[in-house]
C-alpha cells in the first residue's frame, strides 16, 4: 500500500514535470513578452535592456530551472498585464472558482446519483423515460449555451436570478466567500447549474448502466434469496458496488469541472481563475498563462491521487492488510 | 402420507416474448415431505433452475407463474404480494445457487452479510445476531469462525464460500431448502463434502431439501426421491433407488444409461441421439417423441399425464397407459 503511494506520487511529480515544461515553453513561443510589456514606442535598448532583465538571455536549460525552483515556492513572477504578482492575482481569484466548483460538483454528484438510481430501479417507468431523454439534451447542449439561455430565461425574462458577478461576497482572512450573503448565494445557483448539468447527466447515465449490471449479479440475486429488504438490496448492496466505478469517474470529473469552469466563468462574469486566465490570453500575460495551467494540472493530479486512495477504502479487495490465506 | 411441505400442482411458467409466449415450465406437479431430499434433474434448459426460482418467487421478468399452484404447508404461496413473498424467502424457504464465487457481496464482511440475514428474519438483538452467526460458520465447517467471521468474502476459497452461503441460507432456519446446482462450480475434491454438509445440516434441523443438480452420482447418493424433468415436463418421479436401477420412462432410461462407471467394462457410453427440443419447437404429443425409440402413434398425438405406478412412482409414457389399467 505504501509502495503503491509513493509509486503514485512518483508518477505525479513527473506528470507535473511535463506539464511544467510545456508552460514553461509558453513563454518563448507564446508571443514576444518584451514587445508586449514595453509597447511600440520602446528603444532597442529599452529592450535588451528588459531582455537581461528577464533572464531571457540566459540557455533555456538554465531558464527552465529558474523557472521550476521559483514555481515551486509559489513565484510565478509579475503579470506581463498588471503587474502583480502572480500568485496574488490567482489566490485573490482562486476562492470564487474553487467555491462554484465545488458546489457544481456537489450538486451533481448528489443529484446525478440520485437520479441515476431512480431510473434505474424504475426502469419502464414514464418519469425515467422522461428523465433520460432530458439527459441526452444535457449531455449534447454546449456549456455556454445552456448558460445563456438560462439567463435569459431566468435572470432576462423572470429576473429571478442575476445574471452576472458573484453578488456580494465576505471576506474572511485571505478566502473571499459567496456563501454568506443572499446575493451570493443566488448569484451562485445558475452558474452552478451550468457548470453541473452536463457533469450530472454523465454520473446519472453512468450509476444508471452499472446499477442495472449490479442488479443482475448473482449476489444481488442471493440477496434476495435471503429474504432482505428492498431498501437494503437497493441501497445497501447494490449502491455501495455501483459507486466503486463512479467514484473514479466523478473524481476525475471534479477535476474537469475546474478546468472546464472557464467557459461558465466567461459567460456568467464571474470573477474566478477562469475569467482571469482568458483574459490573460487575450494580453499574451505569459506567466498568468503559465501558474494557472500548473495549477489546474496540480489539481488534476492530486485529485487523482485522492480517487486512487478512495478505492482502496471502498473496495476491500484491494486492501492487503493481511496474508489472509484461502485453503 | 403425512401433508407435504411443498406441493407445487400443475406449475406452469411463460415468457411472453414479441413472438409470442414460450412455456417454460408446462404442468408441473410434484411434493416435497417435510425431511425428504427430493433430487431434481434434467438437461439444460429442462426447467430445473426455473421451478427453484418460481417456487421462491424469484423468476426474471417478463417470466411468469401463468398457471397451477404452489403451497407451501397447505398454504398458497404463488400469488403472495411482493413484501408477503420476501418475509417467506429466507425464512421458511432458503436457496444456495450454483456459483460461491459470485453469490457474495463482495465489499461486505461475511459477519454483515450473515448479520443481516438473521437480523431480517429473527428477532434478535445484533449481539446474539453475531453469535449465532458464528456458530452458524462453525457448524459449517469454517476452521476458527470467531476469527474469520470478519473477513470479506474473497478471503475464502471456493469451497469455503460455499460453506457460507450454506450458512446464509440457513441463517433463519427454513423449512425448506433449494440447492441449484451447488457443486457445479467447485473443484471435484470438494463437491462430496459440501453435498454431505447441505444434507447433514438440513437433517439435523428438519429441513427438506429439493437439490437442482445434472449430476445423477449425486442425486443417487443424496435423494431420496429424483424428479426427471425433460423439456419443462416432468417425465417421472419417484424413491431414487427405484427410479436408478428401474427407470421406466424412456428419457431416463437414456439418462440413466449415459452415466459412465468404474465397474462396467464398457468402450462407449450411450448416448441419447439428438437434442431437447428448443422451447419454440416442443412437438406435438410427448415431448421426447422424435428422441424416443418406443414411440408409437399415440406418442405423436396427445400429450401423456404422469400416471401413478406401484412403489409411488409415476411416469408420464404411453407405454405405461394400459399396463396400469390392468394394476
Amino acid at each position: 500500500m505504501i509502495a503503491f503511494i509513493l509509486r503514485r506520487i512518483v508518477q505525479s511529480i513527473l506528470v507535473m514535470l511535463v506539464v511544467a515544461l510545456v508552460s514553461f515553453s509558453l513563454f518563448r513561443y507564446v508571443g514576444d513578452p518584451v514587445a508586449t510589456m514595453l509597447g511600440q514606442e520602446a528603444t532597442l535598448q529599452d529592450r535588451a535592456e528588459l531582455r537581461e532583465r528577464l533572464g531571457l538571455n540566459d540557455p533555456i536549460v538554465v531558464q527552465f530551472w529558474d523557472f521550476l525552483s521559483r514555481a515551486v515556492t509559489g513565484d510565478f513572477g509579475l503579470s506581463y498585464r498588471l503587474q502583480q504578482p502572480v500568485m496574488e492575482l490567482i489566490l485573490s481569484r482562486l476562492p470564487a472558482t474553487l467555491e462554484l466548483a465545488l458546489i457544481s460538483g456537489i450538486v451533481a454528484f448528489i443529484v446525478g446519483v440520485g437520479l441515476g438510481v431512480y431510473t434505474a430501479l424504475n426502469r419502464r417507468g414514464v418519469g425515467s423515460n422522461s428523465i433520460m431523454a432530458v439527459s441526452l439534451i444535457g449531455v449534447s447542449l454546449p456549456t455556454f449555451l445552456i448558460g445563456v439561455l438560462l439567463i435569459w430565461v431566468f435572470a432576462v425574462e423572470l429576473q429571478w436570478l442575476p445574471s452576472f458577478g458573484r453578488g456580494e461576497t465576505v471576506d474572511l482572512g485571505s478566502w473571499t466567500t459567496g456563501f454568506l450573503t443572499e446575493s451570493g448565494r443566488a448569484s451562485l445557483v445558475l452558474p452552478v447549474i451550468t457548470l453541473g448539468l452536463y457533469q450530472m447527466t454523465l454520473i446519472m447515465r453512468l450509476v444508471r448502466s452499472e446499477m442495472l449490471e449490479v442488479l443482475r449479479t448473482d449476489y444481488i440475486k442471493f440477496a434476495r434469496a435471503r429474504g432482505l429488504s428492498n431498501r437494503a438490496i437497493n441501497f445497501g448492496h447494490a449502491l455501495k458496488n455501483t459507486l466503486v466505478p463512479v467514484i473514479t469517474i466523478a473524481g476525475l470529473q471534479m477535476g474537469s469541472i475546474i478546468a472546464f469552469a472557464i467557459i461558465t466563468e466567461t459567460v456568467f462574469q464571474w470573477p474566478g481563475v477562469g475569467a482571469l486566465f482568458i483574459n490573460s490570453v487575450q494580453f499574451v500575460d505569459v506567466p498568468v498563462m503559465a501558474a494557472y495551467l500548473l495549477l489546474i494540472s496540480f489539481i488534476f493530479v492530486v485529485i487523482n491521487l485522492i480517487v486512487d486512495l478512495l478505492y482502496y477504502v471502498v473496495d476491500p479487495r484491494l486492501r492487503v492488510d493481511r496474508a489472509a490465506p484461502g485453503h | 402420507m403425512a401433508e407435504p411441505l411443498l406441493s407445487v400442482r400443475d406449475l406452469v411458467v411463460e415468457f411472453p416474448t414479441r413472438r409470442g409466449t414460450l412455456t417454460a415450465i408446462n404442468k408441473v406437479s410434484f411434493d416435497i415431505h417435510p425431511g425428504e431430499v427430493l433430487g431434481v434433474v434434467g438437461e439444460s434448459g429442462a426447467g430445473k433452475s426455473l421451478t427453484g426460482a418460481a417456487i421462491i418467487g424469484l423468476l426474471e421478468p417478463p417470466g411468469r407463474i401463468a398457471g397451477g399452484e404452489i403451497r407451501l404447508r397447505g398454504e398458497r404461496i404463488d400469488h403472495l404480494t411482493r413484501e408477503a413473498m420476501r418475509r417467506i424467502r429466507g425464512k421458511r424457504i432458503g436457496m444456495v445457487f450454483q456459483d460461491p464465487l459470485t453469490s457474495l457481496n463482495p465489499l461486505y464482511t461475511v459477519s454483515q452479510q450473515l448479520t443481516e440475514t438473521i437480523l431480517t428474519h429473527l428477532p434478535v438483538s445484533r449481539k446474539e445476531a453475531r453469535e449465532r452467526a458464528i456458530a452458524l460458520l462453525d457448524r459449517v465447517g469454517i476452521p476458527a469462525a470467531r476469527r474469520r467471521i470478519d473477513d470479506y468474502p474473497h478471503h475464502f476459497s471456493g469451497g469455503m464460500r460455499q460453506r457460507v452461503v450454506i450458512a446464509l441460507a440457513l441463517a433463519a432456519e427454513p423449512e425448506l431448502v433449494i440447492a441449484d446446482e451447488p457443486t457445479t462450480a467447485l473443484d471435484v475434491s470438494v463437491q462430496a463434502q459440501i453435498i454431505d454438509l447441505i444434507k447433514e445440516i438440513c437433517m439435523e434441523r428438519g429441513a427438506s431439501v429439493m437439490l437442482i443438480t445434472h449430476d445423477m452420482g449425486v442425486i443417487a447418493e443424496t435423494a431420496d426421491r429424483v424428479a426427471v424433468l425433460y423439456a419443462g415436463r416432468l417425465a417421472e418421479i419417484g424413491p431414487v433407488h427405484d427410479v436408478i436401477t428401474k427407470a421406466e420412462h424412456p428419457y431416463t432410461k437414456g439418462l440413466m444409461g449415459s452415466i459412465p462407471t468404474l465397474s462396467h467394462d464398457e468402450d462407449r457410453l450411450v448416448q441419447i441421439p439428438g437434442s431437447m427440443p428448443r422451447l419454440t419447437a416442443i412437438p406435438t404429443g410427448c415431448a421426447f417423441n422424435p428422441r424416443c425409440g418406443e414411440a408409437f402413434a399415440k406418442c405423436h398425438v396427445d400429450r401423456p399425464d404422469p400416471i401413478e405406478r406401484p412403489d409411488n412412482r409415476q411416469v408420464a409414457c404411453w407405454l405405461y397407459e394400459k399396463e396400469s389399467a390392468h394394476v
